[in-house]
């Protein structure tokens, strides 16, 4: 076994700030992880980190923007805590060496961005993420901190008290990539997940093939619960064949959209007559939906994005890396043509519970950067928050963990008596897979804390993890993982993307329940332990149905039209009913539901709820 | 055949050095592991039998080899015929083959869109980023090995251990004493600078340059293309200050360091993200120069 202070999974932007956070705070830390560090999808990030910098600027704008653009289903403290944190925290990155893009007199460049009301958007170029994961992971290097590479966590040891809020998490159980071996992890002060997206939900989407959102089904088979999960953005300018995102900064520095007959539609057809382009993801993502579902599109599929007016010398110095990916990806020059471009899944709003502080209602557990949702982004993620959002919050988590003695958080977290209660009409019995073992609200412990050390704690997680691994393994002429992902992939993508309706969800509900019971016969061919990339396609795909089901439960839930999610039969948003967030709990593998309200009592305002006009 | 195989073990103490199980067990997992080797080749064959009448395929040759698998053990090339759909890259033509026909082909991969750096491959006789490689741009049949100069793990998938060494050897992070005052003071940094050191902080450690560099197949401690970019970076940031570049300069002068560069390009040539290799070893070989020639 393993043993650390503090352990952090995943090592994109949120886990490695985290890492540095609590060595800063005097912990003994490490990050397992089943990419390299200098794989993760954060490096795929383009746009920028917006942070209120200049003079003309302030945090309040910046709060007030980002509460605006979350259609008000953001938590108060959380997004000014965001507003707050981020300057300090890019001014860190930039002191750590970061290859921002540069002013005349030498500062780092700010651009407009979506649904800011100042240009507060800092960039390098449009490979934001790539610099800024390198650079933090040459942060690491310089420190020490210690990367247990290719280690595939698979579960976590957290105690099986009956309340989530009395449980305790140990620990994690990991899996050598290389070696097949499976070994325990002991953290003595705390776990932070920071396992990212869970775009391989669908089968158009801007993430990377390893972003299946393993943290957030670990802690919700842990029992912590999962909030706003029906949020999910699309982005309005991925290229058609591949789902490679094309960034906002296109629009922000004066893109425009064209539909086939060359009409800029966002104005002719009044969709965002104030800010056209560079309306909110979610306005864009259903105008250019709306072009193509009306004819307008081109071969009825995309619209076109074209910066050539822009010029070429703007262009190279801005943009540089689009025109790489639209020559690789879509074989087209944006200096000679406008780019083809449609809507694909890129970023999930919801994700674990946390408060500000990154802490969750198990004690000792953690969550941070996209897996986590302390509820910055509400129902749509504004463009250049994702970035801010994983070093403000990897950072607070980290700190936390370690022990530094923190602010009290506002906002609660776990189920409360007095909480709205929820129900939805499913067609089927949503839950767990039949015969995997996994359906206790308690992944692994097995017993209470006060029953178990803690050792023994993570040693049971361990021994049960390796029965699972066996039983998979065993079973090698079962089912191939890959047919029952992709039908997941192809359902949610038809029912569950940006236009939304009763029936499709719950023809949704009922395609993911036939995938529950074909996973129930899963088996893997491959029988070696050396990297063997086909057990962990299998367990990632489980990852990928319980989420697939979270995320089609919420969208039935909520009644009602906000932010990024769209429904046929509730065409309004509804305020008197629905400023509160969705919450699922695990329940021993029968989900269930309930609701919380709304903080929108911020440090000395209160945020008024106002219609979006974009 | 310029890819490097770990040492073979047999059968038995491989199994036993992964994890000690009782015998019983491990003969029956054998057995099967066996069983399973079988039927797949009788499969694939079948697979590619069906795939030849298809015209509209590609016809891959991939690089196969699994150190714990009897009948996987002697490296082998399999053939996959996928069916060829525009726009389709080597790697969407390799997680065909995968998902179709065998899920035990491995090779890593994870952004498919150029910026993770995980499947540099030997492809056609060039080391290339599978996923920006159009298959529609190479001969036929497609040839996909792993990186050569780098130990085999399994398939495509190699060892990058000595590559990350390599990249830390060189101090690869920022470094400076001279700080601006003030919380949320910048450190200024001209656009010309930014502009010098731009191409080299592209680089995605994809392996693809260390692996075509003929100097660092035969000196195992030459620091090799991207280390050496890494420390142009840095050494040129103008933010560091003279000191640091002095101190960086010495790393870079040891033995093993830029002398070793012999400009024949490889690198330049295969990098998926055009970075001038070699012209920024020849910036930092004349850096050195001229650090040196203060001193006379």
């Amino acid at each position: 076994m393993h043993e650390h202070d503090v352990i952090v999974v995943g090592a994109g932007g949120a886990g490695l700030r985290a890492a540095i956070a609590a060595q800063e705070e005097g912990a003994d830390v490490a990050i397992v992880s089943k990419l390299h560090p200098v794989r993760s999808h954060t490096g795929a990030a383009e746009g920028g980190i917006n942070a209120a910098l200049r003079e003309g600027d302030s945090w309040q704008d910046h709060a007030y923007d980002t509460m605006k653009g979350s259609d008000y289903l953001g938590d108060a403290p959380a997004i000014e805590t965001l507003a707050q944190d981020s300057p300090e925290e890019v001014i860190q990155l930039e002191h750590w060496g970061m290859a921002f893009s540069r002013e005349e007199d030498g500062r780092v460049s700010q651009r407009p961005f979506g649904g800011l009301s100042f240009p507060r958007t800092t960039y390098a170029g449009a490979e934001t993420g790539h610099q800024l994961l390198h650079t933090m992971y040459e942060q690491l290097v310089k420190r020490g901190i210690e990367v247990y590479d290719e280690w595939y966590v698979l579960d976590l040891a957290v105690s099986d008290e009956p309340e989530p809020e009395d449980r305790s998490c140990h620990g994690v159980v990991g899996y050598d990539i290389q070696s097949g071996t499976i070994e325990g992890f002991r953290a003595r002060d705390g776990v932070i997940l920071a396992t990212g997206g869970l775009g391989q939900v669908y089968d158009h989407t801007t993430n990377a093939v390893a972003n299946t959102g393993d943290g957030v089904a670990m802690a919700y088979r842990a029992g912590v619960p999962i909030e706003d999960m029906e949020f999910i953005q699309f982005h309005p300018t991925t290229l058609p064949s591949t789902g490679v995102l094309i960034t906002e900064g296109v629009r922000g520095e004066g893109g425009i959209l064209y539909n086939e007959e060359g009409e800029r539609f966002m104005f002719e057809y009044g969709y965002a007559n104030n800010d056209g382009e560079l309306a909110s993801r979610d306005v864009v993502s259903r105008a250019e939906l709306t072009e193509v579902n009306e004819g307008r599109g081109i071969e009825d599929e995309y619209v076109h994005l074209d910066m050539r007016h822009l010029g070429e010398e703007r262009i190279v110095d801005r943009l540089e890396n689009i025109i790489h990916l639209s020559e690789d990806f879509e074989g087209v020059d944006p200096l000679e043509e406008p780019m083809p471009v449609k809507p694909g899944q890129h970023y999930a709003m919801g994700g674990i519970e946390t408060d500000e502080n990154g802490e969750t209602c198990v004690s000792g557990l953690y969550a941070a950067g996209e897996c986590a949702c302390a509820s910055v982004h509400g129902s749509n993620r504004l463009g250049g928050n994702a970035l801010p959002e994983l070093i403000v919050f990897g950072a607070r988590a980290g700190h936390h963990a370690a022990g530094r003695d923190m602010k009290e958080a506002e906002i609660p977290t776990g189920k409360r008596g007095d909480w709205e209660a929820g129900d939805v009409d499913t067609p089927v019995e949503p839950g767990d897979v039949p015969g995997t073992g996994a359906g206790d609200a308690v992944a692994d412990g097995g017993a209470a804390a006060s029953d178990l050390d803690p050792d023994e704690l993570v040693q049971r997680a361990t021994e049960r993890t390796q029965v699972r691994i066996e039983s998979l393994l065993d079973n090698e002429d079962g089912r191939n993982h890959a047919e029952i992902r992709s039908e997941v992939q192809e359902s949610m993508t038809q029912h569950v993307n940006v236009f939304r309706e009763k029936e499709g969800l719950k023809q949704a509900l009922r395609d993911i329940r036939e995938a529950r019971e074909k996973y129930a016969e899963v088996g893997v061919a491959d029988q070696s332990r050396t990297f063997n990339t086909d057990l962990l396609h299998t367990i990632e795909t489980r990852n990928i149905i319980d989420l697939a089901e979270a995320i089609t439960l919420g969208a039935l839930a909520r009644e009602e039209f906000r932010g990024a999610h769209w429904r046929k039969e509730h065409q309004e948003r509804d305020d008197e009913n629905w400023l509160k967030h969705t919450l699922l709990s695990w329940n021993g593998g029968s989900p269930e539901l309930w609701f919380k309200p709304v903080i929108l009592e911020g440090e000395d305002k209160r945020y008024e709820p106002k219609i979006r006009s974009y | 055949m310029s890819t490097q195989l770990p040492e073979q073990v047999d059968d038995e103490s491989s199994a036993d050095e992964v994890e000690p199980q009782p015998e019983a067990q491990e003969r029956r997992l054998q057995k099967k592991r066996d069983r399973a080797a079988e039927q797949e080749r009788q499969r694939q064959a079948e697979e590619a039998e069906k795939a030849l009448d298809d015209e509209d395929t590609y016809h891959l040759k991939v690089f196969r080899y699994d150190p714990e698998i009897a009948g996987k053990k002697e490296p082998r090339f399999d053939d996959f015929h996928v069916p060829f759909e525009k726009g389709m890259t080597v790697l969407d033509a390799l997680m065909y083959a995968r998902d179709t026909y065998d899920s035990s082909l491995t090779f890593r991969h994870s952004c498919r869109q150029a910026i993770c750096g995980s499947d540099a491959m030997f492809v056609n006789g060039s080391q290339r980023l599978c996923c920006k490689t159009q298959l529609s741009d190479l001969e036929e049949p497609v040839r996909i090995e792993p990186l050569p100069h780098a130990e085999v793990v399994k398939d495509l998938v190699v060892d990058m251990e000595h590559f990350y060494d390599q990249m830390e050897a060189v101090e690869p992070y920022f470094q400076t004493n001279d700080l601006p005052d003030g919380e949320l003071e910048e450190q200024r940094q001209s656009r010309e600078n930014r502009e010098k050191v731009k191409m080299s902080t592209r680089c995605i450690w994809c392996g693809a340059c260390m692996s075509s560099c003929n100097i660092a197949a035969g000196d195992n401690q030459y620091l090799g293309p991207a280390a050496l970019n890494k420390a142009y970076r840095f050494t040129m940031d103008e933010r560091e200050g003279e000191e640091m570049k002095q101190q960086r300069l010495e790393i870079l002068e040891q033995e093993h360091g830029v002398w070793r560069c012999q400009t024949q390009f490889s690198c330049t040539e295969v990098c998926p993200k055009d970075i001038p290799l070699t012209e920024h070893i020849q910036e930092l070989k004349r850096e050195a120069v001229k650090n040196n020639l203060k001193f006379w």
